[in-house]
């Protein structure tokens, strides 16, 4: 049911419901048991430990602890924090909840999770990339004293296989392993090394088998998750003045995240389970668990445990079906935590790319045709492929107008390591290679890199290569009678910000190899470069995306305060702050109390796309203005007011499988950077000086998270242009630690210049758009710009290694 | 607990006689320093230690002396007091200390673990080539002195035998500029794609070379060493020279292909690092700037 107090386009379906009334789309959490939340980590709180089960067996049933659905005084948010009790509203920076904890290190992060009598868990893994499964004997391992059970495919109690799209993936490996760290068998045993140990005692019969490595291969065969098309126009009909063609190639990225994969399962002791798990979408989690286990989800209680960072790492299931079953084996609770190793084994990595592009122009320096061929290797199982090869094509040309398109994106299938989220999903491969394209043929045509870029920029009322118009700014700005183009206004904001001089006299940290003192001014050759990106925020291609948030409005001791309940993942981005500055600016509560994020709330949607100010915040929003509305004739006195809002954008339409036209996207996201390097062009090491970036974020939220999300995604985009890449060689990953996966240094990453500029989007809450990926598009090709400019070479692969750049100095003897 | 745990032992000694002791008794006892090479080995469970033998306490292995013309590091002397107490007297080993990890593992991170995991990437290990280091060793049969040059048999291996604690490395003291430079992907925290360092000796005039992560062991360049330099006309220095040192300094490494980066790579920038350390180093020694 439709309601008026919600978004003022109208455009958000909400539904109002009275306090503890489910609403229509909480599909995965039917009838839940009014239970009380439990605190996430409650061994560094003593006052709420009666609250977990105590002993090995039986826990306590959920039941036993029932509590109303907004208790008073709250138990604390996910990673064992107060929640904020703090000024600010929208647009300001209060400090957050979790920054005090997580900066003395105290926060209670998913590996701190401790339960009495709790047994830990551990995973078998497959050695080989490719290999049949003759025979599995856990007989000696079983035998171990200490060990609890040992569990095999055959022991998976429900359906085989999850997936986030699609179910293809094995819980444990059935009769054949696809790659290289797929899960074989789990072991729950008294420690973590015993655990490991009775691991190694497992006697696993594998028939090697060749693997399968090349997605070109895989393509030609047949073998891919998705090949999303795009036509539009007719470019061989084109006659142009300049045609750029190159090969591309994007190596595989890892999010990285420094919090490993962590939960922990406790039985409830009637059948059921709890799970604390770090995770950015428990529902999406919960709705995969339940078959699993062959449990009705509402014996399933998920919460949140305090997250270490995500990136798209913890969108596909870890540990969180293998610790569930452990856990109903042995009637205990069961923790499980990867080391670093088996992190980089034991989550979904950015997809590594070959593509080639034909960009052309005609003599003004429009674009006249596209073409282009993405190959993305999906590795052995589906995750987001399908969804990360839609953004891939959708994306293939970024903000550009052209009229001629034929695109070609393919997921390959692979015994690669599976490839799925990452920061960017699919915006980032194809953005290195247009955003190239368009430095090459601005060369070839004699035109200035930046004016090239604005005489095609895409403008309010443009239509994207999917037909998709470009609608998200006020349309009745204008610029001198042509259409408002944000684009060409943020390249024109760099006039202002010049290129930083050279310091003279700098200390050896200041210069491209740092600390290795390897040059003290010699062979350093400075260049500058520019990248636009442009990602979809939100989910695409009709994907029926929404979130719920609860408000209840109480007097307490003579304050007003509101509690609010989500089931949003805080994965450091700053979401508990910014829903807590909502409340108070729609409310203006004396506090405000964040209530645990878990599975009794309704789906918060993932903390994924750039879409959590947006949807969760939306619904937020939506929930204090109905709160508002009722609080209309109502004294606070006479009793609390609550309020459950669902909160949806706008619908989008899957692509056409032949054309991919289709209004897919919801809202579209803009980033320029400009990047300063020095490179020392003798030994190939790169200094980024300075990256000065202006984005376009609608409306400013909060101005120190929204720095910190511009800072970490231009950093993450700067590994990737010169750092990151998980080296595989015939699908075994060779570099599955922090030793040799390098991530960029605080002496890598330069300080940053921003201007952010606020266009505001007249369909999203306060007009803001979503910031946390269009940065890590950007940042990769202008860095990459500025090394070209730099050395004089073509570059056309990620990462940049120094042998790139030296190979045309011939072999030494 | 039911588990039948085999707590590993944890020996503590507060004399080097008792620690040496404790090893002859225990051969199973891994010695642990800063720890920060064994326990990356421990979490990755590459190696698990029965028992361990703690160094931390014994004093000897905790100080350093001078001894005239060169200057004894104790073992266990962490890297941040070599680059704060010995950057005059051992540039070179001071400037190699200094591109070892983070401040917390140079805290910890000592010459003695450097040395005994024998790691052809060991950051410490060209300074010694460089300048003729000495090895102490000691075990309970008595003390043998190996130099650093005939210290290493392979990757990650040594002459170190069981039961032997290397007590102090003697290192001469500069007679002249040294400069150590490291090649890595990251400009800080970056395990070396390989590393160079030189001593040059102004009064014997003779040049000095360690090479490391470009080999199977740290090696050193002894036909790079004998190269003709102008003593009597410094000034005569020119870039053919520094470039003719990084040719020969190239063509004594043994490099291979891994993820870090590749042999042809790994020569390549030897040969510009080493012309540029010469060429450092020369003009630090003749107080010009050579011609070019
Ligand atoms: C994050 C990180 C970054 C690093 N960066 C670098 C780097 O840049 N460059 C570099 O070279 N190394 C680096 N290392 C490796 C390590 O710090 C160094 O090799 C260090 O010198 C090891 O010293 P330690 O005292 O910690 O050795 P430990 O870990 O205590 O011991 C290492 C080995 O030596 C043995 N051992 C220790 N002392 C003695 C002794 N006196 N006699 C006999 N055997 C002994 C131990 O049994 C063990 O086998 C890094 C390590 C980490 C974790």
């Amino acid at each position: 049911m439709p309601d008026a107090l919600n978004e003022p386009t109208g455009r958000a379906a909400t539904t109002a419901s009275t306090p503890g009334e489910r609403t229509p789309d909480e599909r995965t959490s039917p009838s839940p048991a009014p239970t009380g939340p439990v605190p996430v980590a409650p061994a560094a709180s003593a006052g709420l430990e009666t609250a977990v089960p105590a002993g090995p067996v039986p826990a306590a049933p959920a039941a036993s602890h029932a509590a109303p659905e907004f208790p008073t005084p709250p138990t604390r948010a996910a990673g064992g924090v107060g929640t904020p009790h703090l000024p600010g509203g929208v647009g300001s920076s209060p400090t957050r909840p979790d920054a005090e904890a997580k900066v003395n290190g105290t926060f209670d992060y998913a590996s701190d999770l401790d339960f009495p009598g709790m047994l830990w868990g551990h995973t078998l893994r497959s050695p080989h990339p490719s290999a049949r499964l003759r025979a599995i004997d856990t007989t000696t391992a079983r035998a171990m004293p200490g060990v609890a059970a040992v569990l095999t495919a055959a022991d998976v109690p429900g359906k085989l296989h999850y997936g986030l799209i699609e179910a293809d993936q094995p819980v444990l490996a059935l009769d054949q392993v696809n790659y290289e760290g797929e899960p074989v068998a789990i072991i729950a045993a008294e420690t973590l090394d015993l655990a490991r140990r009775a691991a190694e005692l497992i006697d696993v019969d594998y028939d090697i088998l060749e693997p399968a490595c090349d997605p070109e291969e895989a393509v030609a065969a047949g073998n891919w998750f998705r090949c999303q098309p795009v036509r539009l126009g007719d470019p061989d009909a084109q006659t142009p003045a300049a045609v750029v063609t190159r090969d591309y190639v994007v190596g595989m990225q890892d999010q990285a995240p420094l919090g490993p994969e962590s939960g922990a399962a406790l039985p409830t002791g009637d059948g059921g389970i709890e799970l604390y798990v770090a995770t950015q979408w428990v529902h999406s989690d919960l709705e995969q668990i339940a078959p699993c286990l062959g449990l009705e989800p509402d014996r399933i209680h998920m919460a949140i445990a305090g997250i270490g960072g995500a990136f798209g790492a913890r969108e596909d299931l870890s540990v969180q079906v293998h610790m569930a079953m452990l856990a109903l084996a042995t009637g205990r609770p069961v923790k499980m935590m990867y080391d670093r190793a088996e992190s980089f084994v034991g989550h979904v990595h950015r997809h590594p790319a070959r593509m080639r592009y034909e960009h052309a122009a005609d003599a003004d320096g429009k674009l006249l045709y596209v073409k282009a061929r993405i190959v993305l290797d999906g590795g052995a199982y589906a995750s987001t492929t399908e969804a990360v090869v839609g953004n891939a094509a959708s994306l293939a040309v970024g903000p550009y107008e052209v009229e001629h398109v034929s695109i070609d994106a393919w997921g390959a299938r692979t015994n690669n390591p599976p490839c799925g989220a990452m920061r960017g999903f699919g915006g980032v491969q194809t953005c290195f290679a247009y955003e190239s394209q368009m430095d090459a043929l601005a060369e070839v045509l004699g035109l200035d890199p930046l004016e090239f870029r604005r005489r095609n920029a895409v403008a309010q009322g443009s239509k994207l290569i999917t037909g998709q118009i470009v609608d998200a700014y006020d349309p009745a700005r204008a610029d001198g009678g042509t259409p408002f183009s944000p684009l060409a206004d943020m390249l024109g904001r760099f006039k202002d910000m010049p290129v930083p001089a050279v310091p003279t006299g700098r200390d050896i940290v200041e210069l491209p190899g740092g600390t290795g003192n390897t040059t003290h001014g010699e062979g350093v050759r400075r260049g500058v470069g520019y990248g636009v990106g442009l990602k979809n925020v939100c989910y695409s291609e009709g994907f029926d995306d929404y979130s719920t948030a609860g408000i209840r409005l109480e007097l307490v001791d003579g304050q007003t305060v509101a509690y609010v309940r989500t089931a949003a993942a805080e994965v450091g981005q700053g979401h508990w702050s910014l829903q807590a500055q909502i409340v108070r600016t729609e409310l203006g509560a004396d506090r405000v109390e964040l209530l645990p994020n878990d599975t009794k709330a309704g789906s918060a949607g993932s903390s994924s796309a750039s879409r959590q100010s947006y949807m969760t915040g939306g619904a937020v929003k939506a929930a204090c203005e109905a709160v508002r509305e009722l609080m209309r004739g109502h004294d606070l006195a006479d009793g609390p007011i609550e309020a459950t809002r669902v909160f949806r954008h706008r619908a989008t339409k899957p692509m056409d499988p032949v054309t991919g036209q289709g209004e897919s996207h919801v809202q579209l996201a803009l980033c320029v950077h400009r990047a300063t390097v020095d490179v020392d062009v003798e030994l190939g090491l790169v200094k980024v000086v300075d990256l000065t970036c202006v984005q376009d974020v609608g409306k400013i939220m909060n101005p120190v998270a929204l720095e910190g999300q511009i800072h970490g995604g231009s950093a993450q985009g700067l590994g990737l242009a010169v750092m990151e890449e998980m080296i595989t060689a015939q699908g075994r990953v060779k570099n599955a630690s922090f030793t040799d996966y390098l991530i960029p240094t605080i002496l890598d990453m330069p300080p940053m210049r921003l201007r952010i500029v606020e266009n505001a989007d007249p369909e999203a809450p306060y007009g803001l758009r979503g910031a946390g990926e269009p940065p890590t598009l950007s940042s990769t090709p202008a860095i990459v710009a500025a090394i070209r400019d730099a050395t004089g070479l073509a570059l056309t692969q990620i990462p940049v290694r120094p042998e790139h750049l030296t190979a045309h100095f011939g072999r030494q003897p | 607990m039911t588990a039948p745990l085999r707590a590993a032992l944890f020996h503590r000694p507060a004399e080097l006689d008792e620690a040496l002791r404790l090893l002859a008794a225990h051969p199973e006892a891994v010695p642990v320093a800063g720890g920060t090479d064994l326990m990356v080995a421990v979490n990755y469970r590459h190696t698990r230690p029965a028992a361990m033998l703690d160094l931390t306490r014994l004093a000897e292995l905790r100080e350093w002396s001078d001894e005239g013309d060169a200057i004894r590091i104790g073992s266990g002397v962490p890297y941040t007091r070599i680059i704060a107490e010995l950057a005059t007297v051992l540039p070179g080993l001071a400037a190699a200390a200094r591109t070892v990890g983070s401040p917390q593992i140079r805290n910890r991170g000592t010459l003695g673990g450097n040395l005994a995991t024998a790691s052809p990437a060991g950051d410490g290990h060209p300074p010694l080539l460089a300048t003729g280091a000495d090895i102490e060793i000691a075990s309970t049969a008595g003390t043998r002195t190996v130099p650093v040059t005939a210290f290493f048999t392979g990757p990650k291996r040594s002459v170190l035998a069981p039961g032997e604690l290397i007590t102090a490395v003697t290192v001469p003291k500069a007679a002249g500029p040294q400069q150590f430079l490291k090649v890595g992907t990251r400009n800080a925290m970056v395990i070396a794609v390989c590393s160079l360092a030189v001593a040059l000796d102004r009064d014997a005039r003779r040049l000095g070379t360690g090479i490391g992560s470009a080999g199977p062991t740290p090696l050193t360049a002894p036909d790079a060493d004998l190269i003709e330099l102008p003593w009597n006309r410094p000034d005569l220095f020119n870039d053919a020279l520094a470039a003719e040192f990084g040719r020969r300094v190239a063509a004594a490494a043994r490099p291979i292909d891994d993820v870090r980066g590749t042999a042809a790579y790994r020569r390549h920038a030897l040969a510009v690092c080493a012309a540029r350390a010469l060429r450092r180093v020369w003009t630090a020694a003749h107080g010009t700037e050579s011609t070019r």
